[in-house]
């Protein structure tokens, strides 16, 4: 997986992410995993699939199931509005390549974000499920959620069937 | 389409492959009928030209090893030694070591190639006739083949007219290698055009001193029969004629067979020349059978991994369909550009030929797919021949429909399950030749392996004329183990069908063939994920019979499109068996009696507007779309027909691997997503939801 590690030793290291906005909260997600960012497209529902993966669409061909992180996270699902995105990101899980996307309350930007130490890190974490964290950054001064896709990708595999 | 180069090493692996199946199948057929000439040769060409091209290819282990056997089978084909048992054996065995030989010599252990060979001499020892076989050291293996150049076989059969032979000596000039010529490549040109046979010179090779490693000391003679004219010959020295000692003789005889002298170079060099020079040479003897064998072997080649062959035919077909179908694009451009009104009759015409077009276009694509089934089926002789020793059972292969053309991968993946399907049949289906006497069968067990095209469809079946499945055994076994309630009175459907869950086995001890109950549930998702069907009959006394359904293809299907609630679905269209409305006198009455009537049968049906949690309240006239699954037949609800579909299948992503009732998604014509119905597993679904409702 492309998604830096955060060093056991030294000191501030930063990550080159995509900060995405879900229930009024910034998240990052590694840049070397997007794919696309798309505007909201039609959404094939699939019966009987778990909730949080209940969507297919088309990505230039390619049939790609649509995530809500929203509800992995506990929140209630979301309204499509005009700032939606979809971002399908990219990576390989036991040297097979595996396309999802997520869906997004918004887009915001590029850019480096700081990973910050566990002790200065403020208890906002603990609103959400801190399993899929990766850890607490900082970027112009906000405090941002880094996802750790491994275990994003993880919990939304079926585990039993 | 791109062309890829494949690496000639590569090449060599998967000539080698198609060498191994020919000299099997030759050997699986020589214990039928030992005499038989043609198979011998057969043989003998197979080992032969493993034996050259090994050693054009660096694999010397390998030809000095096939060398031995090939002289055996040399000595064969002179009616000098007969064929035996033994010898198939022993040479069955010198295959699967020359195999390994080829994909693994790094784990090949030192020594057992000489143990092969050691048996080898035995056998023909045993068969009276004791004259020595090669033994594996370097230096025998000259004169060997010195004594086996002038062997002239007896056999005799004139080359096709068309072909004609040339004699072709040539010396490269002595700085050849210096400005690039690679003389391995013009003799490969060489034997591009025919059949040719090559003998290299090494009588010129000065003493290791005064060497010099950059020159050029070798001539080579082929004997070439080739349809081609003598210029075809004479280009391939295009570049270096003029510096060449090159000469083309025309020769009355076409090619015989002889060990390729190409191997001669891996010998000293002093004395080669005396045995092999091009002036002394006897006559060529002639092949019995020049082109046939090696271009159409009897039986179906097993196909490599990632090659396949495609008929020419096929290719041409496909150049024709391919420029119709440029031909209607520019219809269709001229058309939009024309500046008159668009003319809609003028553009159905070309979206009625298109469609045409595009339909043709698809069959014949998959048609490249295709293999025929029996490249694998001439495996399992093996298979069967191997373990029916080794339990001390009479049982023969029968194989039927070998020609029945599947997908490639389908192919591929079906070779595990019909192992173990097979190896079942033998070990638990076909008793001891004493026990089948004992129940006025012929001692000879039979396993019978068949393949042809029902419908959209291929059904293979293996069955044997065995003691059939232990019921009883299954039932208390399945009961010990829960799967079904003690006492109930299962089906002999629903109570075989217990032999492909996982872990269940009734053999009473552990062999190691089988009984260890891992297998039949591999072997059940391996069909599976083929999307086919495994269906198991059996009668006491007279043997089992399973019954594998495949779809054709695993890349395009003929679907249904229907509509429930907002969504659309594709019903395979080789599972519906017929559409009817479903009457409001058959409706409103409750979930546990979802019965429909047709024709006096009680057919049951499925609310997929339930099944699948949709809101929404379902249209007056809802239609059922009646499909069959092996044995059932079951109506699924939906909202409307939307026509047929020509389905492009899109497998799941593993997120959705718990999601059963879909076997796959489709892109439609809007660019939206459609799921495709997996009939059996959503019957399933529907029956186990079902049962969930009525049991509070």
């Amino acid at each position: 997986m492309s998604e830096a590690r955060k060093p056991e030793t030294g000191k501030p290291e930063t990550l080159q992410s995509l900060t995405i906005g879900l229930a009024g909260e910034v998240f990052a997600i590694p840049v070397m995993v997007v794919r696309d960012i798309l505007d909201p497209l039609p959404v094939t529902a699939v019966p009987t699939a778990r909730q949080f993966v209940n969507g297919l669409i088309n990505v230039r061909g390619r049939v790609v199931p649509l995530v809500d992180l929203r509800l992995k996270l506990g929140l209630p699902p979301a309204e499509t509005t005009k700032d939606s995105r979809f971002v399908v990101i990219e990576t390989d899980i036991d040297g097979e390549n595996v396309i999802v996307a997520l869906r997004t309350d918004k887009v915001y930007e590029v850019g480096d974000v700081e990973f910050v130490d566990g002790e200065e890190a403020p208890r906002i974490g603990m609103r959400w499920n801190p399993e899929l964290l990766h850890g607490i950054g900082r970027r112009n001064n906000r405090f941002i959620m880094i996802l750790d896709l491994g275990r994003v990708f993880a919990s939304i595999e079926p585990t039993d069937f | 389409m791109s062309v890829v180069q494949m690496e000639p090493v590569e090449i060599f692996r998967q000539e080698a492959e198609e060498l191994f199946a020919q000299l099997e199948a030759a050997l699986l057929d020589l214990e039928g009928s030992p005499q038989d000439k043609e198979t011998i040769a057969s043989a003998f060409r197979a080992l032969h030209t493993i034996k050259g091209s090994g050693a054009m290819f660096g694999f010397d282990a390998v030809a000095k090893f096939t060398h031995h056997v090939e002289t055996v089978f040399d000595r064969v084909r002179s009616g000098e030694v007969l064929v035996s048992p033994g010898l198939i054996g022993v040479t069955l065995t010198a295959k699967d070591h020359m195999r390994r030989l080829i994909e693994a010599p790094d784990q090949v252990a030192p020594g057992v190639g000489d143990a092969i060979l050691a048996e080898l001499r035995r056998v023909i020892a045993d068969s009276g006739q004791g004259a020595p076989v090669g033994r594996p050291d370097p230096a025998q293996l000259k004169p060997a083949q010195a004594t086996n150049a002038p062997a002239v076989s007896p056999q005799s059969q004139p080359s096709s007219p068309s072909a004609a032979g040339f004699r072709i000596r040539f010396a490269l000039p002595n700085n050849a290698l210096v400005i690039g010529t690679n003389p391995v490549l013009m003799i490969r040109e060489l034997l591009d055009l025919g059949e040719g046979r090559v003998k290299g010179d090494a009588s010129a090779v000065p003493a290791l001193d005064i060497i010099d490693p950059e020159h050029c000391y070798l001539r080579w003679e082929v004997t070439l029969t080739t349809s081609q004219p003598a210029e075809a010959i004479e280009d391939v020295f295009l570049f270096v004629r003029d510096e060449s000692d090159l000469s083309i003789e025309p020769v009355s005889e076409p090619l015989g067979q002889e060990p390729a002298p190409i191997f001669a170079l891996a010998a000293p060099p002093p004395g080669v020349g005396d045995g092999s020079h091009p002036t002394a040479r006897p006559p060529v003897e002639p092949d019995p059978q020049p082109e046939s064998a090696r271009k159409a072997p009897p039986v179906a080649k097993a196909q490599p991994a990632g090659v396949v062959k495609v008929n020419a035919e096929r290719i041409d077909s496909l150049m024709d369909q391919v420029g119709e179908l440029v031909i209607a694009q520019s219809r269709l451009k001229q058309l939009a550009h024309s500046g008159e009104e668009l003319s809609l009759l003028a553009l159905r015409a070309i979206a009625e030929e298109m469609e045409r077009l595009v339909a043709e276009l698809r069959d014949t694509t998959m048609g490249i797919r295709m293999v025929p089934i029996g490249s694998l089926f001439t495996r399992f002789r093996r298979v069967v021949r191997d373990l029916s020793r080794e339990l001390g059972k009479e049982v023969q292969l029968v194989t039927q429909g070998e020609e029945t053309e599947l997908d490639k991968t389908v192919v591929e993946s079906l070779n595990d399950p019909l192992v173990h399907l097979i190896r079942n049949a033998v070990d638990h289906g076909v008793e001891s030749a004493a026990e089948r006497l004992a129940a006025g069968k012929p001692a000879e067990g039979t396993v019978l392996l068949t393949a042809a095209h029902v419908g959209g469809q291929v059904l293979i079946t293996v069955s044997d004329d065995g003691k059939g499945l232990d019921r009883p055994r299954i039932k208390s076994k399945a009961e010990e183990r829960g799967l079904i309630a003690a006492g109930a009175d299962p089906t002999d459907a629903e109570l075989f069908d217990l032999i492909f869950h996982p872990g269940f086995s009734t053999a009473g001890s552990v062999t190691s063939v089988s009984g260890r109950g891992v297998g039949m549930d591999v072997v059940k998702k391996t069909i599976d994920g083929l999307r086919g069907t495994i269906d198991v009959s059996s009668k006491p006394g007279a043997g089992s019979r399973m019954t594998l359904r495949l779809p054709l293809t695993l890349a395009i299907i003929d679907g249904l499109m229907v509509r429930i609630g907002d969504g659309r679905y594709i019903v395979p269209l080789t599972a519906v068996d017929e559409i009817v409305e479903l009457e409001e006198a058959d409706d409103g009455q409750s979930a546990a009696n979802n019965f429909l009537y047709i024709r006096d049968e009680l057919v049951p049906f499925l609310r997929l507007r339930d099944l699948f949690s949709l809101s929404g309240d379902p249209p007056p006239y809802e239609k059922v779309v009646i499909v069959s699954a092996g044995e059932r037949r079951v109506g699924l609800v939906v909202d409307q027909m939307l026509g047929d579909h020509q389905t492009v299948i899109k497998s799941l992503s593993r997120m959705h691997a718990d999601v059963k009732c879909f076997s796959g998604a489709t892109i439609l014509g809007d660019g939206r997503v459609a799921l495709i119905l997996d009939i059996i597993h959503l019957i399933d679904f529907g029956q186990s939801r079902e049962e969930r409702l009525r049991t509070p």
